[in-house]
Order: C-alpha cells, then structure tokens, then sequence
C-alpha cells in the first residue's frame, strides 16, 4: 500500500502517521523485511527503497512494569504500566498500557493501540504519543 | 588464539566510591591514578605511560566534556594521546578492550586505562534522565520508559518464563551489601536483610529500590604492557587471557529473547574461546549488576549455570563468598556503587585484588582466574574480560 510515496522513511514520518491514527512501517522493496519503527537505511540488504506498509495495532503483551518513579514529565500519571507488545510477523512496540487497573494486567492479554495527538508544548520533537489498551 | 596472555596488568587503582563531595571528576580520577602509580615504584609514569583511555558516560554532570585530555592533564600526563570511550553503564569496559588494542597493535608498550564518573551532587530526578539517555529516546524514553523500567521488563518475563521470585533478587542484593561491607572502598558497608530489600519502596515493578544499584562518585584506573615486559614493573602481574566486546539492538523492544542479554551471551563466548576457559573455570567474577536482575541473568549469559537457573544459584548461596563461584566480592554496582564511567575498570580492579591475594576480609581462597562482565545500557553494549594470575 503506497500512501505517502514521498514521505521520507523516518521517525518523524513515523510519528506524524500516528498522528493521523495510523501505524505504519517501511518494507524494503528489495528484500522485503518490514522495519517498524521505519528506517532509512535497510539493515538486513542495504537498500534505500521502501513501500509504507499499514501494520495492524494490536498484539499480545509480552511483558510489562509499573513504573513508581517517573520522568518528570510522567510524574503526574505514576504509578503506571510500560508493556512490550508483539504484533504481527515479529514486528514488537513498547509502550504504555491505559485503559485497564494495574493488578488486571496479565502477561499474553491481547491489546490493540490507541493514538494521541501532538501537544506541540515543546520544541522539536513534537510527536504524539501512542497506548496500548485491552481489546 | 590459545589462551596466551593479550596483555599484563602491572598496577591499579581505585578512589574511594561514594558521595565525594567537593571534588570534580579529574580530582577523583587523580587519587585512583596516584594509587595505580605508588603501587608500582618501577614506574615512571611521565616517561612510561605513552596513551591514556578514559570511560566517561555524562558531561552534563559537571558541564564539562573532553574527558580524555582533562583527565591526562590533571595526573601529569597531557602531552600523552588521551581518548575517552562512551557506552554508557560500559564505557570502561570498552576503554579497557580500546587499551587492550593499542597494546596489542604495538602502538603502545605501556598504556593506562580508567574511568570516572562524579554524580551525586545532581538531584536524582536530573541523574536518572542522564541515566535514561543510555536506552532508545524516541521510542523507549518519549513513551514513558526509565531506565529501571527497562530492566524490570526483563525481570517480569523471567519470572513469567522460569518462575524467579522477587526473593531470589532481593537474595542478590543481601549477598551484595554483605559483600560491600567487608570493601573499605564501598560506598554502602552495611549489611541489609531480606526484609529490608523486599519491603523497600517500588521503583519500577518488580523492582524495588534495593535492586537497584547507587548513584556514586568514583574514579578507577590500571595500567597494562606488553606481556614480555610486565616483569620490568612488578613481580605480580595479572594477565589478560580474553577479551570481548559484543552488541545488540537499542531498543530492547527489538530483541529476540527478554530473559537474556544477546551481547553478554555472544561477549562471553568469544571470550571464553580466546582464553581457552570453561566456566567452571572462573574462581571469581564481578557481573554488571545496575538491577538485581541483571546479575541473575549475568549468571546464565555467563554460563555460570543453565538458563532459568539463576534463581536457585543464588538461593544455594554459590554465588556468595565460599561459595563455589563468588560473584561481587566487592559489593558490585549495588553496594559498592556505579559511578558509571569508572564501573568496567573498577571491575578489573577488584580481580586485580583478588588474584593477586590483596582482597583483605573478602579474598577468594587460591584464585587464580576471574572474569569481569560490563553492560553498557539496556544491553546494547557489554564487554567481557578474564584475567589469569601472572
């Protein structure tokens, strides 16, 4: 699925998709391998050519933390939860699970993906950011 | 290679750990550097020393970079090439493996290698930040990832897949703060319980604060030759039998396995190999233990036990002193402190003491060949050296 032809395969781009509710990921024409997040530069044949390619947002929990002691700029929402999920063909994302009392997390629950918007409060980067929540 | 020496230590040293209010870094570093230099009197560091290899992770601590020069300058060796190294948690272990190279490439007879870190004057909240740089920021950080965090997903998916128990942590750090009590360089000397460590305050679930190693200030150092040349300077060198450095994704998102370190695994092996060692082999190692969980999962990278293992290895005591193989007799990272940059050296430092039989209270009988394992970040990074009694 070409959506964006030109959009240059970066982290920016990344994020400016999830601003638009999307999660999308490079696949090298040459080789195929799918890189979520998008590179520029394929680390398994080299190549510089890619396709956008819309990657279903949700997955299984792999594992999960609490985090009690947050970034200042988390401090407010502690303590609260930071899972790495599988999503299809290998394809992994951290990220923070909302949605869902800490103590019901379970290791394997399904979850799919939720985008927020950029706040644009800070200078560059000025990216959204995005959760998981249960199916 | 065939297990031959790639390398001699023939001095070390190591300042004090620990909150060194009202010194800098390079004043730290001086202290470790004027130990290294009166344990070894048939050397004269001016004239002797022909490059310096510094770790240093942070600049932002005390706004200043450069490391390498400013370092060189402060113990009197500025007109020598100075080169700092940067791999976070491991940016010693790397200038150890850097040092190790310019020997070996002949570029060099007599090289010193250290690494110094000054962070306690900083509030916690800043040093923690400076500690995240270390993991993936796009990613990882901007989504609401710490840097303990990162471990205790690691930690969640060992005891989801073998069944480890937040006791068998807190295990590790009883035996850490025992170890730390009998080092007069530690910077915590004081014996916890498992009570204390299991009912402290929550960091990052399942990690809670006495799994997590200290904010310190320290500075270590060695100096190395050329094997043929270690007797000219000392009669009690430690030789450097294998060295490895190996890396992984940085993100840990992107990782095959959750319950081990990749790079630790591959570091290892290579090292083993080179050193012609098994590990059963090992009398002694210090293991990067940033997390309680690291050092568990330190024991089976390291092949110290099968994967799953860790947790009864330390629940029958093997990795504590008398045990069948001592791991931190110094304290590690989690008593005797992680002053970043100078954790790797400091590391060597503490197998120096042991095979040489200078340990004190916390000598390991007969030791004869140690391993060291330093992790830069989430594991992005790791070197892996063994040592043998010269």
């Amino acid at each position: 699925m070409r959506t964006t032809e030109q959009a240059p395969f970066t982290i920016e781009q990344f994020y400016k998709h999830i601003n638009q509710g999307k999660l999308l990921g490079g696949m090298c024409t040459k080789c195929g391998k799918v890189h979520l997040p998008p590179r520029p530069l394929c680390d398994n044949c080299y190549s510089q050519d890619f396709e956008w390619t819309e990657i279903p947002a949700r997955g299984k929990l792999l594992t999960y933390t609490v985090i009690h002691i947050a970034p200042v700029q988390f401090q407010s929402m502690a303590p609260y939860a930071m899972g790495i999920v599988q999503l299809t063909d290998g394809l992994k994302m951290p990220g923070m699970i909302r949605g869902i009392a800490l103590e019901q997390i379970k290791i394997g629950m399904e979850l799919t993906m939720d985008f927020g918007t950029c706040a644009a409060t800070q200078p560059w980067p000025q990216w959204p950011r995005y959760y998981f929540k249960p199916a | 290679m065939n297990g031959k020496p790639l390398v001699s230590i023939v001095s070390v040293g190591l300042s004090k750990f620990g909150k060194l209010e009202g010194l800098y870094a390079r004043e730290i570093f001086a202290e470790a550097a004027k130990e290294a230099f009166d344990r070894c009197p048939k050397l004269d560091p001016k004239n002797d020393i022909q490059a310096l290899y510094v770790g240093h992770m942070g600049e932002s601590y005390e706004h200043q970079g450069h490391t390498g020069a400013t370092v060189a300058d402060w113990i009197g060796l500025g007109h020598v090439p100075a080169t700092r190294t940067e791999a976070a948690c491991a940016s010693s272990g790397v200038a150890l493996r850097t040092a190790i190279c310019a020997v070996r490439s002949g570029l060099s007879d007599v090289v010193m290698v250290g690494g110094v870190e000054k962070m306690t004057h900083r509030p916690t909240a800043e040093v923690t930040e400076y500690l995240a740089m270390a993991s993936d920021y796009p990613f990882e950080q901007w989504n609401g990832m710490t840097f303990p965090g990162l471990y205790a997903l690691m930690a969640t998916a060992h005891m989801h897949e073998y069944g480890t128990t937040e006791r068998h942590l807190a295990m590790i750090a009883v035996k850490n703060h025992f170890h730390g009590s009998l080092n007069p360089k530690a910077h915590m000397q004081k014996e916890i319980t498992l009570e204390t460590a299991l009912s402290s305050r929550v960091v990052a679930w399942p990690l809670n604060l006495y799994d997590c190693s200290l904010i310190t200030d320290g500075a270590s150092c060695l100096i190395l030759t050329k094997p043929e040349l270690a007797r000219k300077f000392t009669d009690m060198p430690v030789n450097i039998v294998g060295s490895s450095q190996a890396g992984d994704t940085i993100g840990l998102y992107e990782r095959k396995s959750l319950t081990s370190l990749a790079a630790a695994k591959m570091a290892a092996k290579k090292a083993y190999e080179m050193a012609q060692v098994n590990p059963e082999e090992i009398d002694v190692a210090e293991v990067h233990d940033c997390f309680t969980i690291a050092e568990l999962i330190a024991y089976e990278d390291l092949a110290f036990c099968k994967p799953g293992q860790g947790g009864s290895l330390i629940e029958r005591a093997e990795t504590k002193l008398g045990g069948r193989i001592p791991v931190n007799t110094s304290g590690g990272l989690k008593a005797k402190g992680h002053p970043v940059g100078a954790t790797g050296t400091g590391q060597a430092y503490e197998i120096y003491l042991q095979l040489t039989g200078q340990a004190g209270k916390r000598q390991v009988k007969d030791a004869e060949i140690g391993l060291t394992h330093n992790v830069g970040g989430s594991g992005a990074t790791a070197t892996v050296h063994i040592y043998r009694r010269g």
